[in-house]
């Protein structure tokens, strides 16, 4: 690696804000709606994916010039399947109770866009250091995007989080917020919400820019 | 599992639904449902390769079971669903170019559309039969083509109203989403 210490920052701090895949890019749709109705859930989806973000694109940045451009995404894909397979396995033998939670979605790892997308766009082109400092960062970025639907679901819809009672007796769970529909609605919400932040930011820059 | 091959179909189509009730597909469903006349064919293109994928996982499935190589699976299954979009693509470049380029790059990515592996996996993890395989991925398909044109209707519909611009695209949409999935959970204990 002869990237600056500046720039491999700049790398991993992209999947986490700039290019967050959950709220920016909106990639990655279905685990992050479907496993997302606890805390813990989506934090050990999100360390999975990250895992298999990161091996699969160190090693197909590793490869770069070994595979012919005809079959690459045949290629990736393989690789992709390889390490989802052993994530698959860990899984089963550390927690059997996660893997009944996490169901097929594990295994749906594979089809998910933000792996194919940053092998294909990224480390396919760039060395295998700063490939997985990328994938790292977008692997954190999904994770925290997971984290924020996940913990707020969790809130309302059976008024726990990471599985400690956060109301008393009289609580009554918003059942919604963990059904389908709620899904679609919370990560809805956040989009609005970052959708407005950045309304602000633009007309406080060209409120700046105008009294210069 | 003694489901009837109705029920089975009932289910996939309307009480689980694929998009809105199981979250399989959504890239598809949020990124080609902008217009009608675009959503029904991927919808048919997707059942199509879905069809594909599920008649050749069991096939594939009976054959790795009885080399005992259950860790081959998800790789088989996604080379065989690679294939089996690659075909679509061909047929579809030879005989309707005018839909192949409308489609464009989402027909590729059926490959990576969860809803496809989904059909693969739970007709593997439910150990259905051959019938309640092929009814279980048509009812399926069919489910996620109603929900693609359902939400490609809204949609066009939505063009025309005044909507504030803040929250204008893929916010938008997921919130109709929710509404659908809100519709779609009226039909919960159909398929008994």
């Amino acid at each position: 690696m002869s990237q600056s210490p500046p720039r491999t920052w700049d790398e991993f701090m992209e999947g986490i804000w700039r290019q967050n895949p959950v709220f920016v890019m909106v990639l990655g749709m279905c685990p992050t709606l479907a496993v997302t109705v606890s805390g813990v859930n989506a934090l050990s989806m999100g360390v999975a994916t990250t895992f298999v973000l990161v091996f699969s694109c160190g090693l197909i940045s590793l490869l770069r010039k070994l595979i012919p451009k005809e079959v690459r995404i045949a290629t990736y894909i393989v690789i992709i399947a390889t390490f989802v397979t052993v994530v698959d396995y860990v899984i089963q033998a550390v927690s059997l109770a996660l893997y009944d939670a996490l169901g097929a979605f594990i295994q749906l790892i594979v089809v998910n866009c933000i792996i194919l997308g940053r092998a294909e766009a990224h480390a396919s082109k760039t060395p295998p250091g700063v490939a997985m400092i990328n994938a790292l960062g977008m692997g954190v970025g999904f994770t925290i995007g997971l984290l924020a639907l996940g913990t707020v679901r969790e809130i309302f819809g059976a008024g726990t989080l990471f599985g400690v009672a956060l109301f008393g007796e009289s609580f009554q769970p918003w059942v919604v917020m963990v059904l389908p529909p709620g899904g679609f609605f919370v990560l809805g919400s956040w989009l609005l919400f970052f959708a407005a932040l950045e309304r602000r930011k633009q007309r406080k820059l060209a409120e700046a820019t105008q009294n210069a | 599992m003694h489901e009837s091959a109705a029920q089975i179909f009932i289910n996939a189509l309307l009480a689980n639904n694929f998009v809105l009730a199981m979250f399989l597909g959504l890239c598809p469903f949020l990124g080609v449902s902008g217009k009608l006349e675009t959503a029904f064919p991927m919808g048919v293109a997707t059942t199509f390769v879905m069809l594909v994928a599920s008649l050749c996982a069991y096939g594939l499935n009976l054959l790795l079971t009885y080399f005992n190589l259950d860790f081959l699976r998800l790789i088989s299954y996604i080379v065989i669903i690679a294939s089996s979009v690659q075909l679509v693509e061909m047929v579809l470049k030879k005989y309707s170019p005018a839909l192949f380029r409308a489609l464009g790059i989402y027909l590729p990515l059926i490959t990576t559309n969860c809803a496809v592996l989904g059909v693969a996996l739970f007709q593997t993890a439910r150990e259905y039969d051959f019938v309640q395989s092929m009814t279980f991925s048509f009812g399926g398909g069919a489910g996620f083509t109603l929900a693609l044109v359902l939400m490609a209707s809204v949609r066009e519909r939505l063009t025309l109203s005044d909507v504030p611009s803040v929250a204008q695209g893929t916010a938008l949409s997921l919130m109709l989403a929710g509404v659908l999935s809100l519709a779609f959970m009226g039909f919960a204990g159909l398929g008994g």
